[in-house]
């Protein structure tokens, strides 16, 4: 059983579909190992024990049938609470939502479910994705496989821990603005914020639309690959859905497996670096880039002057945004109601409701929101931030004529202990410095583990962002360095996290 | 820049039909002050000559063929009411009593 638990994804579909292991075991397996440690590690909000035996009886008997079966049929996965799944509860890791239960899928929950992948439950997060730790969950923090008295990242914490903690080979997660790469680099598993428009927002509760992505989280490249192909496409329900085919990720995953870089150009970028830095993230960082030198790439460093601002652009445009989409938790049409004894108004009704249901991290931002969009500090506040997004996304595009992809530490320093930010914001909004910039620009980045601190023995994250619609770079030279990097230590990074 | 007060907090609060509490203004006006502070750099190189971004894509007017598609019954629509009547949301009152 232990080795269900601690196969690949693509490991677990090939021995489905060789019969060597039926779906449901599989499943079980999981649900037993959730069992086990869920209650120290907290990743999961709500278990769907029925709904993945029901899908995995389903995978098995198309076999049985004769069916072709996908390429990630029958394998488990664990889906950040953010996304909607019919007849089972949804929260976004809010009080509002307590109870909710939404009447229709997501289109990636469609997806995921047309390919057989079975879906184990839904994960905890920051409230509405505000966050880097999940510390703002109203349900209480995730702790960190590798350390759990520390913090799993965030927003999606759950779904990097439940990876971490052999409780699913594959997650989901939203990037916003690190929420996918960050949790990923802070527990030594692979995250993937795509191209923003090639994963549908369908049924996904919006934080901040013009950022928001939904993307794979897994602890392989190639793993991230096989889901990301599987989530991606157009979708008409989507209105900043692109109409473009699916790019071929996971042969690019294959071929850099291969550890031949000749010919790619990598340019690290300058301003990521210094002041802030832990020692022992940029000494695997620099690590990592002479691997990449070694594999056949040739690196350069670059400037991008602007990313400098992209902290505070973000924390005028995703808090505006987010101001604007959570009015409607009105208290009205689904979700928490308080107050309503017959006397109030429906207007004192919604705001006794939401000062009940959000946490203070929404409020903070609700309330940031709407300062930058009122009259007199729009032009100032808003719109310098836009004037930012521009100047950032030419950045961008300089580097990008010059170099195939960028490559930077995932996040400054590595997972630090639950409750030392919790209070003080503009140290918490720090996890997130070097993951902003691809949200603004709207193009592709992942993280991949890149060894452990020395000074803590905690993961590190390389990331690598390429331009918008060259997901497959990514993939490319993350298989690569994952590879060398796996060649070098004699296995899995994961395989030195401490035992639950 | 002019930082955000106690007051305004307490108006913004209202405008996001936010009904905090008096210590919780007393606490986030602190810590909106900060933030403000710090975010208010990007004016710095906002120059007048640079064009905004309001989205990564250059999309307009994106629509779907005018065709009837299946949708929710009312029973599945009313289903996360927290309160309905005659397959209808029921509300407080939104109109005052005179």
């Amino acid at each position: 059983m232990t080795d269900l638990i601690r196969n690949t994804a693509a490991e677990t579909a090939a021995a489905i579909a060789a019969g060597e292991v039926s779906a449901v075991e599989v499943a079980q397996a999981h649900l037993d190992r959730i069992g086990a440690v869920d209650e120290k590690v907290h990743a999961f909000l709500h278990v769907d024990t029925e709904g993945a035996l029901s899908a995995a009886r389903a995978v098995d008997a198309k076999r049985a049938a004769g069916e072709e079966l996908g390429p990630l049929a029958g394998v488990p996965l664990a889906l950040k609470d953010v996304f909607t799944t019919k007849g089972v509860p949804t929260t976004a890791g809010s009080k509002i939502l307590e109870g909710w239960v939404p009447p229709y899928d997501a289109t990636l929950t469609r997806r995921l479910k047309d390919a057989g992948v079975v879906i184990l439950g839904k994960t905890n997060m920051d409230e509405f994705a505000m966050g880097s730790s999940t510390e703002n969950s109203a349900y209480g923090p995730t702790g960190n496989p590798w350390d759990l008295s520390r913090i799993p990242g965030g927003s999606g914490g759950g779904s990097a821990a439940a990876l971490a903690a052999y409780e699913a080979p594959l997650a989901i997660g939203t990037d916003t603005g690190g929420s996918i790469r960050q949790p990923g680099a802070v527990t030594g598993t692979v995250g993937v914020k795509p191209t923003y428009g090639t994963v549908s927002r369908y049924g996904l509760i919006a934080f901040s639309s013009s950022l928001d992505q939904g993307g794979p989280c897994a602890r392989t490249v190639l793993d991230a690959a096989l889901l990301h192909e599987a989530i991606a496409g157009h979708d008409p329900l989507d209105s900043t859905s692109i109409d473009a085919p699916v790019l071929p990720l996971v042969a690019a995953a294959r071929q850099g497996a291969g550890g031949d870089l000749t010919g790619v150009r990598v340019g690290v970028v300058k301003e990521f670096a210094g002041e802030g830095y832990q020692a022992g993230v940029m000494q695997r960082f620099n690590e990592s880039v002479e691997i990449l030198r070694g594999l056949g790439a040739t690196v350069v460093e670059l400037s991008c002057p602007s990313f400098s601002y992209a902290l505070p652009a973000y924390y005028l445009i995703a808090p505006s945004e987010a101001s604007s989409n959570l009015a409607r938790f009105d208290a009205m049409r689904y979700g928490l109601r308080v107050g309503d004894d017959g006397t109030r108004s429906a207007e004192d009704v919604t705001a006794l409701t939401r000062e009940a249901g959000f946490g203070p991290e929404v409020k903070r931002r609700i309330i940031l929101g709407t300062y930058a969009l009122s009259s007199g500090y729009y032009d100032a506040y808003y719109g310098s931030a836009q004037k930012v997004r521009t100047l950032i996304t030419q950045d961008f595009a300089r580097s990008f004529a010059d170099v195939d992809v960028l490559v930077s530490p995932t996040t400054p320093t590595t997972a630090f202990p639950i409750g030392e930010r919790a209070d003080d914001p503009m140290a918490m909004y720090l996890a997130d410095l070097c993951t902003i910039p691809s949200n603004l620009a709207g193009n592709s980045a992942m993280s991949v583990p890149c060894g452990l601190a020395p000074e803590d023995n905690l993961p590190v994250g390389l990331q690598i962002i390429a331009p918008a619609m060259a997901d497959d770079r990514l993939y490319r030279v993350g298989a690569a360095v994952e590879a060398a990097l796996n060649n070098q230590w004699g296995h899995p990074l994961l395989e030195e996290a401490p035992a639950l | 820049m002019p930082g955000i007060t106690r007051e305004e907090v307490a108006h913004l609060a209202r405008l996001s039909r936010l009904e905090l509490k008096a210590e919780e203004l007393d606490h986030f006006a602190e810590q909106l002050n900060d933030i403000v502070d710090a975010v208010a750099r990007v004016s710095e190189i906002a120059a007048e000559d640079v064009p905004p971004t309001s989205h990564p894509l250059p999309l307009t007017n994106v629509m779907r063929p005018d065709v009837v598609r299946p949708s929710l019954t009312p029973a599945e629509a009313l289903a996360g009411a927290p309160a309905a009547e005659e397959q209808r949301f029921r509300v407080p009152q939104i109109l005052g009593e005179d």
